[in-house]
């Protein structure tokens, strides 16, 4: 059953059906990977939302897996769903890349994101500014994570994996 | 009920607005309540007709200031039965007052080996200045029990006391989120016996209910303004007299002297020793409008009201299904906390603002107890004179769409 159109227009410019259906069935959210390439726990304590993502890496060094859990609200749990999804295959630099479309998405920022895919379904949430955070979170836990890696890395002087 | 809602609600402009195309239910009335047109025009008048200093110029206008901001303090005093005016403290807010307690009262008696305690149910204006003060003097900081309904457990604090050392118990008089009304006198007698004093942060309790500092018999009370409709920047704390004189201020400056050398100065009385600088002289006659305006209601009456709706709301509310409350059924302040199965409380209150009804989420300044209940963070929805019976109904309506919309079917 759609309930667009049951419910205030605004509603459902914020919560497109994708949001609630990976909200509700939220994809490679639970065990985390033991022993990740790199990994984030992120905790935003004005609204309790709590997120951890790890991440592993193919013999390529592109992206073979993310797993994530953590509590909060829609937003926040249905974007981590989407970029566990989208990351996969991407090279971290391409990751990159669709961290800073997704941060300009959410900042209201002109511009075409057809790159983000589904993802594009959270850009109602540059209008409530009170939820960018929400959906940025599990964003900043890859970015860093990854960061704290390269810096393992640059210092250890081996390109890990 | 004994309120003339109607009549209260044609004094608040601001309640006549829609909000999304909704008549405005404004359910936040534990983190401010709107204000009267009697204490917006009490701002104009002062503004319009005798703004100048306080306590300082000869010329008539200076004297009208200062007569409307001390008239403030003379009908706050009344308002919660103290003995004088001078032992209310004019503060910003309910925080500060806890803060002038820290530091010019605490910080200078505690040492190591000393004991404050306190409760898991405080609001941060009453854990961080106490966590600060056994920071800086070694004293240790205790906590009274949480018992499963919301209340604190008393022979936990009886223990606690029994332990020794305590030198000050601080403990909110009704908690801004499980609503749980403390017994005050109770406590701050065995506190007594014990040789400890007693701050109460009572933000949540004196615009709520009839109060008579007396009978509380505590040594501090902090009180915030605008939680009693009287503008923002002001709040009030309350103190023994004695204990107010030997306290050292926390802010030095003009107005809180009697007498200044280049070698040192001499402190006015209290309560010009406690109030540096020039205050927001509009905003407090406007609090004294405030206080005139619930005086004339009567208190009794306020709390009878907002006894009336919250227990309705409690009703309706558990008939809903996945509906989890926190803090006991009654005794309990004018507000309710809630968690609805499956939503957040970001996600019910975005809903609920599209049908108009403003509630508050998140942690309520009160990160320790949301560990304790362990939630992220809870919907609340709080009550004041002008609310209605009709806009619980809109409450929970809106809190049934909500559940349709995330797709819990009721």
């Amino acid at each position: 059953m759609s309930l667009e159109g049951q419910h205030p227009v605004n509603l459902n410019t914020l919560y497109q059906q994708v949001i609630l259906d990976h909200y509700k069935k939220p994809r490679n959210k639970g065990e985390l990977l033991v022993d990740p390439v790199f990994g984030k726990h992120l905790h935003n304590p004005t609204c309790g939302d709590d997120i951890e993502v790890t991440v592993n890496l193919d013999a390529e060094g592109k992206i073979e897996d993310v797993k994530w859990n953590g509590r909060g609200c829609s937003i926040s749990m249905a974007s981590a769903s989407m970029m566990s999804i989208a990351l996969r295959g991407k090279t971290p630099n391409e990751a990159k890349s669709m961290m800073t479309a997704f941060y300009g998405m959410m900042k209201g920022e002109a511009g075409t994101y057809k790159s983000l895919g589904e993802l594009q379904a959270l850009s109602g949430v540059s209008k409530f500014p009170v939820r960018i955070k929400c959906a940025t979170l599990a964003w900043h836990c890859v970015e860093e994570g990854m960061k704290e890696r390269e810096e393992i890395d640059n210092k250890g002087g081996s390109a890990n994996g | 009920m004994t309120l003339d809602v109607a009549r209260i609600r044609q004094d608040f402009p601001i309640l006549h607005q829609e909000m999304n195309g909704h008549p405005l239910v404004y359910l936040d009335n534990a983190a401010t309540t709107q204000k009267p047109r009697q204490v917006i025009q009490a701002l104009v008048d002062y503004y319009e007709g005798y703004n100048a200093n306080v306590h300082r110029g000869i010329h008539t206008l200076a004297e009208r200031a200062t007569e409307g901001f001390e008239g403030a303090r003379v009908k706050i005093a009344r308002f919660i039965g103290s003995p004088t005016p001078e032992q209310v403290v004019f503060t910003r807010n309910g925080s500060e007052g806890l803060n002038i307690v820290a530091y010019g009262w605490a910080r200078r008696r505690l040492g190591p080996g000393d004991v404050i305690i306190t409760s898991g149910m405080e609001h941060h204006s009453n854990l961080i200045p106490w966590q600060q003060t056994a920071l800086a003097t070694g004293a240790t900081l205790k906590f009274i029990d949480l018992d499963q309904d919301g209340t604190l457990n008393q022979e936990s604090y009886d223990r606690l006391l029994s332990e020794g050392g305590v030198k000050l118990v601080a403990f909110s008089v009704a908690s801004n989120v499980l609503g749980t009304i403390n017994p005050v006198t109770d406590m701050v007698a065995k506190a007594h016996a014990a040789g400890a004093k007693v701050a109460l942060d009572a933000v949540q309790a004196v615009p709520h209910m009839p109060v008579d500092v007396k009978a509380w018999d505590a040594d501090f009370i902090s009180v915030a303004g605008h939680k009693m409709l009287g503008p923002t920047g002001t709040g009030f704390l309350w103190g023994k007299m004695d204990l107010l004189e030997e306290m050292e201020p926390t802010y030095f400056g003009g107005s809180m002297i009697s007498e200044v050398h280049l070698s040192g100065a001499k402190w006015a009385d209290v309560p010009a020793k406690f109030e540096a600088g020039t205050p927001n002289i509009a905003d407090f006659i406007a609090f004294g409008a405030a206080v005139d305006y619930l005086s004339a209601i009567g208190m009794e009456n306020v709390y009878k009201h907002e006894k009336a709706l919250t227990e309705y709301a409690w009703q309706k509310l558990h008939a809903i299904e996945g509906m989890r409350t926190f803090g006991p059924r009654q005794p309990r302040a004018g507000l309710i906390s809630f968690d609805v199965e499956g939503i957040h409380p970001h996600d019910m209150s975005a809903v609920l603002n599209e049908y108009g009804v403003a509630i508050r989420v998140g942690h309520h300044c009160a990160q320790p107890l949301m560990e304790i209940l362990d939630v992220p963070a809870t919907n609340r929805a709080s009550f004041y004179i002008y609310n209605t019976m009709e806009e619980v109904d809109r409450l929970v309506d809106a809190l049934l769409h909500a559940k349709e919309f995330f797709g819990y079917v009721a």
